[in-house]
C-alpha cells in the first residue's frame, strides 16, 4: 500500500482554494488602499469592500446593511450574545437559552455572562445529538434576552431544527442566534426564509483564508459597539478593513453557494462508505443522527483505542483526523459534545472525526477504509482495556 | 503540542509490547475513564529482571513512556527498577510536554506496582520496599 496524503480535517480548517486566492491578490500590492480614502484607489476599495458585503448577504439571503464582517467565527458568536444581552438587561432581560453542546465561543461567552447576573438554561441534545424545539419552547421565559443555538455542531455533524427553533422564538418574541460555521456553505441558508435574527460565519471553514469571518444581524436588532475608533462597520465595529481577506471570503461564499446541493449529495455519498466501512469494525458507533447531519462529516467512537493515538498513527499514514480525546482538547476530560450524547467517558475518548469535502475522491475513501483498520487492530492488540472488553464479551 | 523524535519513535516502534504468560509480577495502573491504562509484566531471575513486556491504552506519550520504562529496567537488578523515577523516563525521551508529565508518572507507578505483585507472590509484604503507590493524581 503506497502511501498517500489526505486531509480529512476540513472541519478544523480548510485550503484556500484557487480562485479566492485569485480574487485577494490584487488588493496586496495593486488595490492597497485604505476603504476610507477619498481618491479613487480608496473609492475602489471601498466598492470592492461594499460588493463583498453585497455577494455575502446574498449567498444568505440578507441585505448587505445586515452584515457586519468580523475577524472570525468566535468573535461573531461573542459579539451577536453580547450585544443582545447588554442592549437588553435595562428592559429586565437576564436569561439566556443555549444547547449543551455549543461551540466554546458560545459556552464560555454564556459563561462569562453568568458572572454578571445572567442565568443560562443549557438545553440536552439527547442521543442523537439534536435540539428539540418544544424544549426551547419550555425554556423561554418572560426575561429571556436570547436563544442561541448551532446551525450543525463542529464535533458530530447533526444539523439542528433552525427553523422550528427560529419560529418558536419568533411566537415568543425572542431573538434568535445561530452558530452557523459548520453549515454554511454545506447546506442552503436563507435567513429570512428561515426567520433567523443573528448568525455567525467564518471564512477559513469554507475555503477563504484564516482570520475572517461576518456576523448577519437581522435590521432592528439592537447592537453594541465591539470596537471603538473610526466608522467602519457601521460605527460597530472599527478598524481599517482586512480587504484581501473580506474579498476572498466573498469570493469564497460565492462558490460555496453555488452548486452547493449538488456537492453536497456527492460529498455524502463518500461520507456514508467511511461511515459503514468503519462500522464494520466491532465496538463501534457513529456518534449523531445519521441523516440529519453535515455531508462532509463522520464522528465514530472507537471502543478499546485512545484517541490520541489513534490520530498519531493516522498521521504516520498521511491521514489528518481529529478526535475528541481528552489529550487531544487539552484538558482532562473527553469532549463535552460526546459526553452530551451520554457516551461514557472511556469510550469518548476513543472518537475519531472525519470532515472529508468535495476534493474527497473515492481513492481516499478506499485508502482510510485501507489504513483505518490495521491502525485500529495494532492499537487493539496492545490495549489492556481492549483485552478487558474482549473477556467481559467472552464471558 | 510538539513531541520529540524519541517519543514519536518509541510510540511508532514499541519496544516489549505485549503480555508474558508466566510473569512473576504483573501490575495495572491508570482507568479507562482518564483515557490511560498500563499493565506491565515482569519476569525475574535472581533478581534481575530478565524479561519485560506491557500493554497500554491511552496517548502517544502514554505509549512512549510505557515503552522507554521498560527499555530502562529491561536485564536491570530489581533495585535499580525500584529507582526508577519519572523523571528518568522524561529524560530518556527528550523531554514530554507539560500536559503529559503524567503519563510518566504512571510509567513509574506501572512497574512499582508488578514490583509489588512480585512480592506479595513471594509472600513478602511489598510496602516497606516498594512503598505506597499513590492514585492518579489527575483522575482524582
Amino acid at each position: 500500500m503506497k502511501k498517500r496524503f489526505i486531509y480529512a480535517d476540513n472541519a478544523a480548517t480548510t485550503r484556500v482554494s484557487e480562485p479566492v486566492l485569485q480574487a485577494m491578490m490584487p488588493y496586496f500590492t495593486e488595490q492597497y488602499g485604505n476603504a476610507s480614502s477619498i481618491y479613487e484607489l480608496g473609492r475602489s476599495a471601498k466598492k470592492a469592500l461594499e460588493t463583498a458585503r453585497e455577494t455575502v448577504a446574498k449567498s444568505i439571503g440578507a441585505e448587505p446593511s445586515e452584515i457586519y464582517f468580523t475577524s472570525c467565527g468566535s468573535e461573531s458568536d461573542n459579539w451577536a450574545i453580547r450585544s443582545v444581552c447588554e442592549r437588553l438587561t435595562p428592559k429586565g432581560k437576564k436569561h439566556i437559552i443555549t444547547s449543551v453542546f455549543e461551540h466554546h465561543a458560545i459556552l464560555h461567552t454564556c459563561q462569562a455572562l453568568e458572572k454578571n447576573g445572567f442565568e443560562v438554561t443549557y438545553l440536552p441534545v439527547y442521543e442523537n445529538g439534536i435540539v428539540k424545539p418544544e424544549d426551547v419552547k419550555n425554556a423561554i421565559r418572560e426575561d429571556t434576552a436570547i436563544v442561541t443555538i448551532m446551525y450543525a455542531n463542529n464535533e458530530i455533524g447533526t444539523i439542528q431544527p433552525v427553523e422550528e427553533i427560529a419560529a418558536v422564538c419568533k411566537e415568543k418574541g425572542v431573538i434568535f442566534h445561530t452558530d452557523a460555521v459548520q453549515a454554511v456553505g454545506h447546506v442552503k441558508i436563507d435567513v429570512h426564509a428561515q426567520g433567523i435574527d443573528m448568525l455567525s460565519i467564518s471564512g477559513h471553514k469554507i475555503h477563504a483564508q484564516k482570520g475572517v469571518g461576518a456576523l448577519y444581524v437581522r435590521k432592528g436588532i439592537p447592537m453594541t459597539n465591539l470596537i471603538y475608533g473610526g466608522a467602519q462597520e457601521r460605527n460597530r465595529r472599527a478598524g481599517t478593513e482586512n480587504l484581501p481577506a473580506i474579498v476572498g471570503f466573498a469570493k469564497a461564499m460565492e462558490l460555496a453557494n453555488t452548486d452547493i446541493e449538488e456537492r453536497g449529495r456527492k460529498t455524502a455519498v463518500l461520507r456514508d462508505r467511511l461511515i459503514d466501512g468503519i462500522l464494520k469494525l466491532p465496538r463501534t458507533r457513529l456518534n449523531g443522527d445519521r441523516e440529519k447531519r453535515l455531508p462532509g462529516t463522520v464522528n465514530i467512537s472507537i471502543e478499546g483505542v485512545e484517541g490520541e493515538s489513534l490520530l498519531l498513527m493516522l498521521d504516520m499514514n498521511g491521514i489528518c483526523a481529529s478526535s475528541g480525546s481528552a489529550c487531544t482538547s487539552g484538558s482532562l476530560d473527553p469532549s463535552h459534545v460526546l459526553l452530551a450524547l451520554g457516551l461514557k467517558h472511556e469510550v469518548a475518548h476513543g472518537s475519531l472525526r472525519l470532515s472529508i469535502n468535495e476534493d474527497t475522491t473515492d481513492e481516499d475513501v478506499d485508502y482510510i477504509l485501507e489504513v483505518v483498520p490495521k491502525v485500529v487492530n495494532r492499537l487493539r492488540d496492545m490495549s489492556p482495556l481492549w483485552e478487558r472488553i474482549c473477556k467481559e464479551e467472552s464471558v | 503540542m510538539l513531541y520529540s523524535e524519541k517519543v514519536l519513535d518509541h510510540f511508532s516502534n514499541p519496544r516489549n509490547v505485549g503480555e508474558i504468560e508466566d510473569a512473576d509480577g504483573i501490575g495495572e495502573v491508570g482507568n479507562a475513564k482518564c483515557g490511560d491504562i498500563m499493565k506491565m509484566y515482569l519476569k525475574i531471575d535472581n533478581g534481575i529482571i530478565s524479561d519485560v513486556k506491557f500493554k497500554t491504552f491511552g496517548c502517544g506519550a502514554a505509549v512512549a513512556t510505557s515503552s522507554m520504562a521498560t527499555e530502562l529496567i529491561k536485564g536491570k537488578p530489581i533495585e535499580d527498577a525500584l529507582k526508577l523515577t519519572n523523571k528518568a523516563v522524561v529524560e530518556a525521551l527528550d523531554g514530554l510536554p507539560a500536559v503529559k508529565l503524567h503519563c510518566s508518572v504512571l510509567a513509574e507507578q506501572a512497574i512499582k506496582s508488578a514490583l509489588s505483585d512480585y512480592y506479595t507472590r513471594q509472600g513478602i509484604d511489598p510496602l516497606p520496599i516498594v512503598g505506597e503507590i499513590s492514585e492518579c493524581e489527575h483522575c482524582h
